[in-house]
Formats: C-alpha cells, structure tokens, sequence
C-alpha cells in the first residue's frame, strides 16, 4: 500500500469503508455533486478539456509567487466525470505547483480502485484532464 | 433456413465471455457487430492454406486467392441483388464508399448545383457533401426530421429542383433506427436528374435490400456490422454511374497502362481500387454474407424487433426515460435519453453490469442539434440478443437512474 500526504490519506480511508463498486460509484458521484458549480462564462473553449467524451472544464488559479498555491475549480455535465474530477482536486486543488507536478495519479487512483478510468483510452478523459492539471501548474512552477 | 436462437449464439465464441462478472450482453450491434465462427475461420483458413497478393500472379496460390476474392465481390452482389459483381467496388467501409463518390462526381458540378441530404445522416454522408461545398461551391442541403424521427416528405420534395444535382440518403439511420422509403425518394430523385447514393450501412444488416428494385445510382455498405471484419465495404453502382466517376485512389491494380506522359485506366471495378485491397477482410465479408443470407432473415428481423419492444416496454416505466426515434417504419435501435442522467454515465454503470451499449453523438451532429439534445444512450439488437438481455438492459437502466438522480 502506498503511503499518500493526509489530505489524499483521508481520501482513500473513506474509500476503504465502502464495498462493492456499487457503493464506491455511489460515493464518487456524491462527490461530484458536492462540487460548486462553474458559473456560465466559466465554461468556454479556454477551460474546456479536449479529448474528453462528456463535456468538462477545468479553471485554474495561481496564488502569487515562485511556488504559488493552485487553485482548480471544475464542472462536467455527466455525473462520473464530475465525481471523478472531485476526486483529482482533491488530490491537486491547494497545493503548491512544484507538489501538483511531483504527485502522480496513478498509485493514488490505484489506492481508491479507480485507476481504469485513468488510461488514455477511456473515453471519460479524466487522464487528460489530471494532464492539464498537472501542466498548467508546471508553467507556473518554472516561473 | 431456420432461426434458431441458441444455435445461432452457438456460432459466436465471443458470446460466451464474461464482463465485470456478469455474461456480456453486446447491444452495440450498430457500432459494430461481433464475429460468427464462419467469418473467423474462413479468414484464417485463408491464411493458413492459400494465400498470395491477388489479380496478375502467375503461380496457384494466387489464382487461389484472387477467385477467393473476386468470389466475394460476387457475394456481396448477391446481397444487394446487384444484376453484376462489376458493379461492386470493393473500399474500406461505406465511409470510403461515400467520399469515392463526392470526390468522384466533384468534376459534374458547377458552383450552386445543389446537394440534398437529410438531417438524419451518418458524418460519412455529411463531411465528403461539405467538401463539395467548400471546394466546388455547393450548397449542400439537409431535408428535416419530423418529431418522431420520420423523413418530413414533404418537405424533402419540395427541397428538389432542377439544380439538386446529388441526393444523399441514409437508407436506415444508425441513430433513430428510421428506415426510408429509399425507393420513392430514389424516384423523385431521378425525376429532378438528380444522381442518387443510398447508405445502406444498416440497412444491409436488418432489412432485404435491392438495388435494383431501389433504383439508386450507388449504393453504400460496410462488411463489420454484417457480422463481417473490419476494413471492409463495398460500393455498388450503376454501370453509368460507375463511368462518371473519377478513381479517388491512383497506384498499381487500377491502371491499364502507364507511361511518362499518359495513362490508361483499368475497367470498372478495377479502377477504382488501387493498390494490395484488404484480400482477407474481403473474404471475411463474403463469409459473412453466406452465414447472414443462410439466416431466415424475416425471422431474424422479427426476432430482433421483439427484443426491441420487450426493452422499449420495461424501459417506458423508468422516471425520465425519452425514447428518441418512433417512425413506424423502423429497426432495432432504441435510443434514449434519461432525465438528468448524461448518457455517459449510463453507459459506464451499465457496462459494470455487463450490458454493453453506446452513448454520445452517434455521428449525428446535426440530428442532436434537431432535437436539441448533445447525446443519447443508444441500445441496438443483433440476430445474437435475447429477450432476457433486454430484460437485463432494463434493469441495468433502472440500476442507473438510481444512481444518477
């Protein structure tokens, strides 16, 4: 098992209390509709993540200096993708660039048992969105 | 010919597998159909006892595997009832088959000649028509679709004058499972001198298809919704028809003689396939076409539109549920869409159950736009399904709007 920092940590405990994939789904989605939503003019083409079945977008804001806080906001119009784009801010929204670009997907998704949406050949596009996730912070990062 | 369900499972190995636990319930079928045991094993059949590029090979292997080949092309006349096998070109799905003919006919035009469609096409018979717009000038355009997923008629008539110089029509759509009256639209079609192209990609699958009977000027398929591979169609046409158009592809096979300041062209379907063609798909189709026409093919339709209403009827009760798609004349495909549930999640908790079926666009922009909806759920019956697995995509559904409410 991989140890994660706390706030992925308490993330994945509260995945371990849950059984079957019906309940994982359940809770995934539930996240998702916790989530604020985008306000119209947020979602235009700028924020939009291509390569994504469902429609998604994703906001990102840097605090100011070398190493700024991200912030990400993001919205889908499908439920999965919504919880699942909760799940990756939770990861990355609040965190310095230098640790968004270091922290990889994969064995966190792993822990949660969600890694088969991460693969480039789902159509959901939750790789392509922790992609850009990961890549506007770098710009920041180098700064 | 008999129609025996359990047999006809039976033939296809893929059938037996299992996903996320459960056994598969493949309602996908318009996307792409699975493979018979015929289909297979022909193909590696071929491979294993006679195999050699085709046409002009002087040893017996390739004699083999050209009659093989040709053999197929005979076949799929045979399925269309087209009166020649020179009048089927062999291409890579209908895909191909479509913009063969818009980049075939390109030379006809003048700007303004008119390009009539429908609201209800595939991309594939929507993108090679804007090509002539944008290229040649053009003016492509869409008859409409009546609330319940019919051809307005009327209005399709109407849209025809002496300058529609192509019609392009969906024979069976592969969103709203409408079949067209091809035939009367073909006559009208003609009546205007109009050049008439039917895409015949789901309606070969579901439907008795005649060409001759139909009129057309083309006619267009494709081999992996038949229960055939992939990377095979074929496109029939009218021996005239067949002249006007200019080869899309230039290289080896399709030529009669090359010089360094001329050259001649190969007959007519030669002409129009250039180079190595896919040999074994092609006799993949034709296996195919021998397993799909030994069918009772009434009783296949029959059987697959009783797995279409038993589906329709558990699916009717469901809070939100929207069939999309209610012509009178239709086939197997139900597509839906659920109240505030995007049918991307739909299909993702359904695949969890093992039920596999499609969500999005369908390659219908234009038809979502006409019902102003971006995507459906889109269920669609095979000669394989059954009604328990319609019993079990209404239940899966019903699990999803649990889910998603």
């Amino acid at each position: 098992m991989t140890d994660h920092p706390d706030h992925i940590q308490d993330m994945v405990d509260d995945f371990t209390f849950l059984g079957d994939w019906e309940e994982r789904y359940m809770h995934v989605i539930e996240m998702g509709k916790a989530l604020a939503p985008l306000m119209e003019g947020e979602r235009n083409e700028a924020t939009r993540v291509k390569g994504c079945a469902s429609q998604v977008w994703l906001v990102s804001e840097a605090a100011d200096g070398d190493d700024p806080i991200m912030t990400y906001r993001g919205d889908s119009d499908a439920f999965i993708v919504k919880g699942l784009i909760a799940v990756a801010l939770k990861i990355y929204s609040g965190r310095r660039a230098s640790e968004i670009t270091a922290t990889k997907a994969r064995p966190i998704f792993d822990s949660l048992d969600l890694s088969g949406h991460l693969s480039a050949q789902r159509a959901n596009g939750l790789g392509a969105m922790v992609e850009r996730i990961q890549r506007d912070a770098a710009m920041r990062a180098s700064k | 010919m008999t129609f025996n369900i359990d047999e006809i499972r039976a033939q296809f190995p893929i059938l037996s597998r299992e996903i996320n636990g459960y056994p598969l319930a493949y309602l996908d079928n318009a996307a792409s159909a699975q493979k018979p045991r015929a289909v297979i094993d022909a193909m590696s059949r071929q491979m294993e006892t006679s195999f050699a590029n085709v046409h002009r090979g002087l040893h017996s292997m390739a004699n083999e595997t050209t009659a093989a080949f040709e053999g197929a092309r005979g076949k799929v006349a045979a399925l269309l009832g087209a009166p020649s096998s020179e009048q089927i070109v062999f291409t890579r799905g209908t895909t191909e088959a479509l913009n063969l003919v818009a980049y075939g006919l390109a030379h006809t035009l003048k700007p303004g000649d008119e390009i009539l469609i429908t609201q209800m096409e595939h991309h594939s018979n929507i993108v090679p028509w804007h090509f002539l717009r944008e290229r040649y000038g053009a003016v492509l355009k869409f008859a409409p679709v009546l609330d319940n997923g019919t051809l307005d008629l009327d209005a399709f008539k109407s849209m025809l004058s002496a300058k529609t110089k192509i019609v392009s029509v969906v024979h069976m759509s592969n969103m709203l499972g409408t079949l067209n009256p091809v035939t009367e639209i073909t006559k009208w079609a003609k009546a205007a001198g109009a050049t008439m192209i039917v895409d015949g990609t789901q309606a070969v699958v579901h439907s008795r298809v005649n060409v001759a009977e139909i009129g057309c000027d083309f006619y267009a398929m494709t081999g992996h919704k038949l229960y055939g591979p992939t990377g095979i169609g074929a496109l029939y046409g009218k021996p005239a028809a067949l002249e006007r158009l200019q080869p899309f592809n230039g290289g080896g096979e399709m030529i009669e003689d090359v010089y360094e300041d001329r050259v001649t062209y190969a007959d007519i379907p030669h002409r129009f396939e250039a180079g190595t063609p896919p040999i074994l798909e092609a006799i993949g189709l034709g296996a195919a076409i021998d397993w799909f026409m030994a069918l009772d093919r009434d009783m296949a339709w029959q059987h697959e539109m009783a797995c279409y209403y038993h589906a329709l009827d558990g699916l009717r009760d469901i809070d939100g549920f929207k069939l999309i798609g209610d012509a009178p004349q239709k086939g197997a495909v139900l597509s839906f869409t659920l109240k505030g549930a995007h049918p991307h999640d739909i299909a993702q908790i359904l695949d969890k159950y093992g039920v596999a079926i499609r969500a999005g666009q369908h390659c219908t922009q234009p038809l979502m736009a006409r019902y102003d909806i971006h995507s459906t759920a889109r269920a669609s019956f095979g000669v394989y399904n059954t009604l328990g697995e319609a019993d079990r995509l209404v239940a899966a559904v019903k699990k999803a709007r649990l889910f998603l409410s």
